[in-house]
């Protein structure tokens, strides 16, 4: 595990990206917009993306948003869904939409790994259950899109974001925590049935 | 359906004993008058046992009284109180940790190695326990399936109460303590209430005291999800039909669960039963304190190796790798079909919600039971 908190600041860099290991402890400060299920479906269906996804961070996330009597929206809770639904999808938007990373919990498969490796991306792991410590660390809803097609969750969210605290579990290199802890558990449990 | 069910089992209960009733006093009359040949004697016996049957009418009317409705109280007054006392038990549930589980937490993240991403993990959950705390909004944004245990007197208006309890989780969604969770099966559909077939789920037992007491468990859906259940022998594991065997799938299931149903987690666990009641049974087991320990010899063992085996897989917090990977394991035993033996492991993530509260004679809240 890794000791230093690194931090990534908007525009982010295809080099930095690069740069992150297996087990670093990363602060996102920028944007970020959020895609789950439907988004992932939309974009693997042929639809156009109504917003440009290069060089951006996708958040496997459903909030919960207030619309404010002024238009403004107001995020209430945002913490990440279960990532592997995305698995089918995801190597595709890597390819097709050059995001730099995604956000999400649970970890992801052996395609979306190779992927990262391919195109330079990683997947952050965010803290699954604290709603409350990520919704305030989203500073400002900028935009929506595809709200009336699929919905207030599953809307792209485009936010900003300060300090938005993540692990990174699969990186670019081929790495994956989420492997290394199943092989050495695995072998542990292996010993405790003996 | 169910509640139909029970009320008619209890007229039958309720006739039973009135016969029963009969029958003592009948076969009391017949043994005094065989014993007690002296008169003195006779007239003591039943002297005796008018005084108990006159107690006894007094203590039934006090117990109505408290039970539906308080002196001076309408009842739709109680109602109004009651709606007030579990939207509480819900707002609290949903926003509050119990202290128990906190406790195991903030234990957790002491453990963990300083400067690892699990002490990190473990940082940001007990700092948003905290959070939601202070402003009283949900823990997780997951509010869950709520199932809740009702604790109630014998003639108990089952119906009428589950009512007030879906007015409330209506008027809990409304102001945010919930998520709208419950979804239409067949059309997709979310009403946003939080109420539908099956939700929110409540289990009614009856109990010989005079008050009520009503229970709350959040249970997520992410850690649901993680949830199994073994029929024994399992060739794979070599696990036979004993605690061996169970202790193999409890650790296999953990295994299985890691990284998903953000962990640490806690499992309740029911051994025998059948399928359903085993699921039951074993969710039944997050209404127990952190700290309860099973009666049962064998299983009180098994509670504590399962948690201490466990934590040497090395699957830590959201499975970063890290010391903690269950914080609580609760077991019970049901008997079993000669033909089954199934293991049902209920997983709960680290959220862990669950409130309660002594309701008192007027509706309001007497005390909280966590
Ligand atoms: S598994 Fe538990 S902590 Fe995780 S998102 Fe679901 S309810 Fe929240």
């Amino acid at each position: 595990m890794s000791e230093n908190i690194v931090k990534l600041d908007y525009p982010y860099k295809r080099e930095e990206i690069r740069a992150l290991k297996v087990g670093d402890t990363v602060l996102i400060t920028g944007k970020m917009f959020t895609g789950r299920d439907a988004v992932h479906k939309y974009i693997h269906d042929g639809n156009p993306v109504p917003v440009d996804l290069n060089n951006q961070i996708i958040y496997h996330c459903g909030p919960v948003v207030v619309e404010n009597s002024d238009g403004s929206y107001e995020i209430k809770a945002a913490g990440p869904t279960t990532s592997i639904r995305e698995e089918p999808y995801e190597w595709e938007v890597m390819r097709d939409h050059g995001i730099v990373g995604v956000i999400g919990k649970g970890g992801m498969g052996a395609k979306t790994l190779a992927a990262c490796q391919e195109y330079g991306c990683v997947y952050f792991h965010a803290i699954g259950g604290a709603a409350q410590v990520l919704a305030e660390k989203i500073k400002s809803v900028d935009n929506v899109y595809l709200k009336e097609i699929v919905g207030s969750p599953e809307a792209i969210w485009e936010m900003s974001v300060v300090e938005f605290p993540v692990v990174v579990t699969m990186d670019s290199h081929g790495n994956s925590l989420h492997d290394e802890v199943l092989k050495h558990s695995q072998e542990v449990f292996a010993d405790l049935i003996k | 359906m169910a509640i139909k069910k029970k009320k008619m089992a209890k007229k039958v209960v309720k006739k039973k004993v009135t016969k029963k009733k009969v029958a003592k006093k009948v076969t009391k009359k017949k043994v005094a008058k065989k014993v007690t040949k002296k008169k003195v004697a006779k007239k003591v016996t039943k002297k005796k046992v008018a005084k108990k049957v006159t107690k006894k009418k007094v203590a039934k009317k006090v117990t109505k009284k408290k039970v539906v409705v308080k002196k001076g109280q309408t009842p739709a007054e109680y109602d109004k109180v009651l709606f007030k006392t579990i939207l509480e038990v819900v707002r609290k549930t949903s926003t509050e940790m119990p202290d128990d589980v906190q406790k195991v937490i903030l234990k957790a993240l002491a453990t963990e190695a300083k400067a690892t991403t699990a002490e990190y993990a473990m940082d940001i959950i007990a700092k948003n326990i905290e959070i939601a705390r202070t402003k009283s909004q949900p823990i997780c944004q997951d509010t869950g399936t709520l199932i809740f245990n009702i604790y109630h007197p014998v003639g108990f208006n089952q119906g009428k109460f589950s009512k007030i309890v879906k007015k409330a989780v209506v008027k809990a969604t409304e102001m945010g303590y919930l998520r709208q969770n419950s979804v239409d099966t067949l059309t997709g559909e979310n009403k946003g209430m939080n109420i539908g077939l099956g939700h929110p789920v409540m289990n009614f037992h009856e109990h010989n005291k005079k008050g009520l007491d009503v229970k709350l468990i959040l249970k997520g859906g992410g850690s649901e999800n993680m949830s199994i259940q073994y029929s024994l022998p399992n060739v794979p594991l070599n696990a036979g039909r004993d605690l061996d065997g169970v202790r193999k799938v409890i650790l296999d299931g953990l295994v299985k669960a890691q990284g998903k149903g953000c962990g640490p987690g806690i499992l309740g666990i029911c051994i025998g039963s059948d399928r359903g009641e085993g699921y039951h049974h074993a969710k039944e087991q997050f209404l127990r304190t952190m700290d309860d320990i099973s009666p049962v010899k064998e299983l009180a063992a098994l509670e504590k190796d399962i948690v201490e085996s466990a934590n040497k897989l090395g699957i830590g917090p959201m499975g970063f790798g890290g010391k903690t990977t269950l914080l609580g394991c609760k077991i019970c035993v049901m008997n079993r079909l000669p033909a089954s033996y199934f293991v049902s492991i209920s997983y709960m993530c680290w959220a862990s919600r669950r409130q309660g509260a002594a309701v008192k004679a007027d509706g309001s809240i007497g005390k909280w039971l966590y």
